[in-house]
């Protein structure tokens, strides 16, 4: 029966009842069961299912299940717990509603067989999670989410354009591996390279994830970007360009998340750098780097929200994620900053942790390609992560000066949420064969040798000594209360003169317009009322007679037609 | 042995217990007999619809007369369609009547209404069953005279004005029919209905039979409020009391469309073939006015069951549209949704008879703040809603896309863009309800307790839960729907 339900309906149809369960408890045991059904109803799918059905003349495709699917699908729902559990305290129900839709969104688009379905997906995730970030009710959500919205909105479009070229060219919307000829895929690439928060295309994501509620971002960071990356894996595997994007984006982020200050930020910027990674082994195309992009989205998917989750945690209890007014929160929230070193750690690739396992796989197909360029960024980009992600999370928010704050510890419903993941880290870590059993390919690679544990552990030892020595010297950026500019202001400032300057120069000219169409309109709405209103012609009672001449006059229209 | 006798029995069953009605007198007695009536004549009706599945239509000779001379029922598919519609509604609406109509017109007569209401069941019962042309048009009256009655009975004395006004319109449409009926008599020289189909395709351009047309068309077209001859169906809709709008608005015009049906497919088919008549373009026309003229109207109603009323004219639009392509997908379309607008129109009127019961009122401004007072007859109400709008997963949206799927087949784009167009219109007036349910704040003065009485929101919840359900499950509906519209057009299965 189940297997007869497409993956994320539940969770989307199921969002419906929530506001109607008024028990907070019966509430949460809901939603938790939500996902859990789903991931259920997900393992009795057998791959190789399909779906498919003619609609509007095209052959549909709203359910394909195999390998890649299936782990996007795994992933998607065990994150979706997750935060489910660590949103329990949550009492809002747009909140609630947003994030269970837009997960099931993001698990629907991922088993989607044609580009039509996975565009009502994608706009579904961009519409359901925009409501997060405004659950945070301030202006700065407010606008940051329109931002957000506009540009996934027209992300959508982008790959619904795309997709209907696409069409006209092959005379087929099935969603395959693409090649890049002609304008349909371009477009498509594109709208999955905004999505994916390529160089230049990636500012909605430092922009909104910070603004959205603490609950709201860990959502956020499972779901969207990971989407786009499987849309990457399933469209475009082994495009070279791709290898050049990916390496690009696990460098730049470095510099602007070691001088910034905003915690939630920092994360959001390791988050573009580890997408870097997942980019690179699209583009490779190989299967070990296609199994290194899936595998590297799982566990990446869970830590990073391990790492939201604490910072969330501590956004939550002191009311600041401000690297420059945290510090010394150790002493009062000890399991927070022990779940958040977990954290840490598996973003850094240390051995016997979940990123080391699947991070390897990655730059181990780099190696074997020979891009050796290529693999010399990677190695920079690891150190880089393990500089501002690995040591500067957790050292500014939990240790570092004293900062005076004692919060209490973060609530129980938030440590389950934390502890489970981090378990979870640390068990993909240790034994990585299940994770490996479940990639799209076989895999043939064994994660601890020694020369992988050592390369590893020297990058890393050096990447401390630097920390520590550029801390000790006075050298290292402090953190200053600070807006840091990225490339976004060079759409927005300049956009929003321009956009000043012509409304100033059409002001006269469009207020006079405005005018003539709102006369126009008043003047529409007064006819039609004036024939269909309650007392209008045709809304009044008749005389018995007029029906009566009525009827006349349509038999003799008949009859007329009839001898003519 | 009684199997055999069950088209027979549809009809007998409701026309005897009607007088037994009023020989009992005793309310709740009368109410008794009718219910049971009602619940008969769907159980036969379903086994009707089982038998003619089964195994092909049945013919039936009245007293064992053969036509052409006897009377002879005739059960097709899409008569058995009918049937259930029909028969199912009173079944579904007769458990609400009890409180209902003891609120609505106190214990005086009540066993009336019950006689009334069993009459026009009888009625509307028989004009789906028969195969004879002259019998249909007695039935026809049975119903309209019964309904004359019922509409009449309602609590506000603008009912009286409103019934005679239908009864003056209704005479007219029902002469019309019975002058079209002689004229095709003095011509062929008999009544049967299949006898008349064979005898009209012998004389082929003949002008009486194409007048004889004109008048039967044009009658029933009167009947079954085709826009713009709709004018007595507002008023009677909204001055009848609650269980009869509910009753009549599901049944008494699909009836008048099914004798359209009747008639313009199976006894003038050689005509249509032929392309004699401008009728497709007229219908055309007339239908894509009703759409957008009846809905604007509906749109700016301030009591509620005129409003719904409006919009049952938009939706005979819909189904004469469907009708107007003279395929089988759009006949299919028509055919759908009579079953599917019986049940949303009919579930929503009765909530309204909820709200009736419970507040005295349907003025959208009694309404306001409905979601919090009465909260699951608002919630049946904009479900309800959501099925005029034709929202997927409502059985609404089935009509409008076998509709749409029929205008594309035929080549009309247009056709199917207004269809779009005009489903706008209903999100407009079924906003007005929400807006004023959900978003205003109820009166003070509404008294206390939850909802309403369970014997009035459980029928009213079974036709919106069907109306749900058949916009899902489309196996039945659309599976006999399309049998009938086959058969209709004499194509081969």
């Amino acid at each position: 029966m189940i297997e007869h339900i497409p993956p994320g309906v539940i969770l989307i149809a199921g969002a419906v009842l929530v506001p109607l369960l008024r028990n907070p408890a019966v509430r949460n045991a809901y939603m938790l069961l939500l996902p859990l059904v789903g991931l259920w109803g997900l393992t009795q799918m057998a791959p190789g299912t399909h779906w498919a059905f003619e609609a509007f003349g095209y052959r549909l495709a709203p359910v394909r299940v195999d390998q890649l699917s299936l782990i996007f699908g795994y992933i998607f729902h065990i994150a979706a717990a997750l935060s489910i559990v660590y949103a329990f305290h949550i009492r809002d129900a747009v909140q609630q509603v947003a994030g269970l839709v837009y997960a099931g969104a993001a698990i629907g688009g991922a088993f989607a067989g044609d580009l039509i379905t996975l565009f009502v997906y994608w706009e579904g995730t961009a519409v359901s999670s925009v409501f997060l970030i405004w659950a945070s009710r301030n202006n700065a959500a407010l606008r940051s989410g329109m931002r957000y919205v506009i540009i996934h909105v027209g992300s959508g479009v982008l790959l619904l354009a795309g997709a209907m070229l696409h069409y006209r060219a092959t005379g087929s919307v099935a969603f395959d591996k693409m090649t890049l000829s002609g304008l349909g895929p371009t477009l498509i690439l594109i709208a999955f390279g905004i999505k994916a928060a390529f160089p230049l295309l990636h500012n909605w994501l430092q922009d909104a994830y910070p603004n959205a509620t603490v609950t709201g971002t860990v959502f956020l960071s499972a779901f969207t970007t990971k989407l786009a990356i499987y849309a990457l894996a399933r469209g475009f595997p082994g495009l070279d360009m791709l290898i050049w994007v990916g390496a690009a984006m696990t460098a730049f982020p470095i510099f602007y998340a070691v001088i910034e200050n905003d915690l939630r930020r920092v994360l959001a910027y390791s988050l573009n750098n580890q997408l870097g990674f997942m980019v690179v082994g699209v583009g490779i195309g190989t299967e070990m780097s296609l199994n290194g992009t899936a595998a590297h989205a799982f566990s990446h998917i869970l830590y990073k929200a391990l790492l939201f989750m604490s910072m969330g945690a501590v956004l939550f209890r002191t009311g600041t994620c401000k690297g420059s007014e945290l510090g010394g929160l150790y002493k009062t929230m000890p399991w927070t900053a022990g779940f958040c070193i977990v954290g840490a750690a598996s973003i850094s690739a240390f051995p016997l942790f979940s990123g080391f396992i699947s991070k390897s796989l990655i730059i181990t197909a780099a190696a074997d390609g020979g891009h050796w360029i290529v693999w010399m960024v990677l190695l920079f980009a690891s150190a880089g992560v393990f500089h501002h992600s690995g040591i500067k999370i957790p050292y500014f928010a939990f240790f570092q000066h004293d900062s005076g704050k004692r919060p209490k510890e973060a609530p129980f419903n938030m440590l389950v949420a934390m502890g489970i993941t981090a378990f979870l880290c640390i068990a993909i870590g240790v034994l990585p064969g299940p994770l490996y059993a479940i990639l799209p390919y076989q895999v043939n690679f064994e994660p601890y040798t020694t020369t992988h544990v050592i390369t590893q552990l020297q990058l890393l030892i050096f990447s401390a000594l630097a920390f520590g020595f550029l801390m000790r010297t006075g050298l290292y950026p402090p953190e200053l209360r600070s807006v840091n500019l990225d490339f976004d202001w060079f759409y927005r400032r300049p956009a929003i003169m321009i956009a000043h300057a012509f409304r100033d120069a059409g002001s006269r000219t469009q207020i006079g317009f405005m005018t003539g169409l709102q006369r126009q309109v008043k003047w529409l709405i007064a006819v039609t009322f004036r024939h269909h209103g309650p007392e209008g012609v045709l809304a009044r009672t008749w005389q018995t007679g007029s029906t009566v001449l009525w009827v006349a006059v349509l038999l003799v229209l008949y009859l007329i037609f009839y001898f003519v | 042995m009684i199997a055999a006798h069950l088209p027979a029995l549809q009809v007998v069953v409701p026309l005897i217990l009607a007088p037994a009605c009023m020989l009992v007198r005793l309310r709740d007695a009368a109410w008794g007999v009718a219910l049971a009536a009602s619940w008969a004549s769907l159980a036969i009706a379903w086994l009707l619809l089982q038998q003619v599945l089964a195994s092909g239509p049945i013919s039936y000779h009245l007293g064992n007369w053969a036509p052409p001379i006897g009377i002879e029922y005739r059960v097709d598919e899409l008569s058995a369609f009918v049937l259930l519609i029909v028969s199912g509604i009173g079944a579904v609406v007769m458990p609400f009547a009890r409180e209902s109509v003891r609120a609505e017109f106190g214990t005086r007569r009540v066993y009336m209404f019950y006689t009334c209401y069993l009459l026009c069941l009888t009625g509307l019962l028989g004009i789906a069953i028969t195969g004879d042309a002259f019998n249909l048009f007695v039935f026809l009256e049975i119903s309209s005279l019964s309904s004359y009655v019922l509409i009449a009975m309602g609590r506000n004395r603008r009912a009286l004005t409103a019934s005679y006004q239908y009864l003056v319109m209704g005479t007219i449409g029902a002469t019309f029919y019975v002058i079209g009926i002689g004229l095709l008599y003095a011509e062929t020289g008999t009544l049967n209905m299949a006898d008349l189909a064979s005898r009209i395709a012998e004389q082929p351009g003949s002008r009486s039979i194409g007048v004889a047309f004109g008048f039967i068309v044009i009658g029933l077209s009167l009947k079954l409020a085709l826009f713009p001859l709709h004018l007595w169906l507002p008023n009677a809709y909204t001055y009848a009391p609650s269980m009869v709008s509910a009753f009549l608005a599901a049944t008494a015009t699909k009836v008048a469309l099914y004798a359209l049906l009747r008639m313009v497919y199976t006894v003038f088919e050689s005509d249509l073939t032929l392309g004699l008549v401008p009728m497709y373009a007229m219908f055309l026309g007339l239908a894509l006015f009703a759409m957008f003229a009846a809905s604007t109207v509906a749109i700016f109603q301030n009591n509620l069951k005129r409003m719904l009323a409006y919009s049952s004219v938009a939706q005979i639009g819909y189904m004469i549209l469907g009708l107007s392509y003279i395929n089988v997908t759009g006949l299919t379309a028509t055919i759908v949704h009579m079953f599917n607008h019986a049940m949303i129109k009919g579930g929503m009127f009765l909530a309204l008879g909820c709200c009736m019961y419970r507040l005295g009122s349907v003025h959208i401004r009694d309404l306001a703040g409905l979601g919090r007072t009465m909260p699951l007859t608002a919630a049946a109400l904009v479900a309800g809603g959501l099925g005029l709008i034709g929202v997927p997963l409502t059985a609404g949206f089935i009509s409008k896309w076998y509709l749409v799927l029929g205008a594309i087949e035929r080549g009309w784009w247009p056709v199917a863009v207004l269809i779009m167009l005009s489903s706008l219109l209903a999100v407009a007036y079924v906003w007005r309800m929400v807006e004023a349910m959900y978003f205003t704040p109820p009166p003070e003065t509404v008294p206390e307790g939850m909802d309403t009485r369970l014997s009035m929101l459980i029928p009213t919840w079974v036709l919106i839960g069907a109306s749900l359900y058949f916009g899902v499950q489309t196996e039945l509906t659309v599976g006999v729907a399309r049998d009938a519209a086959t058969a209709l057009l004499g194509m081969p299965r």
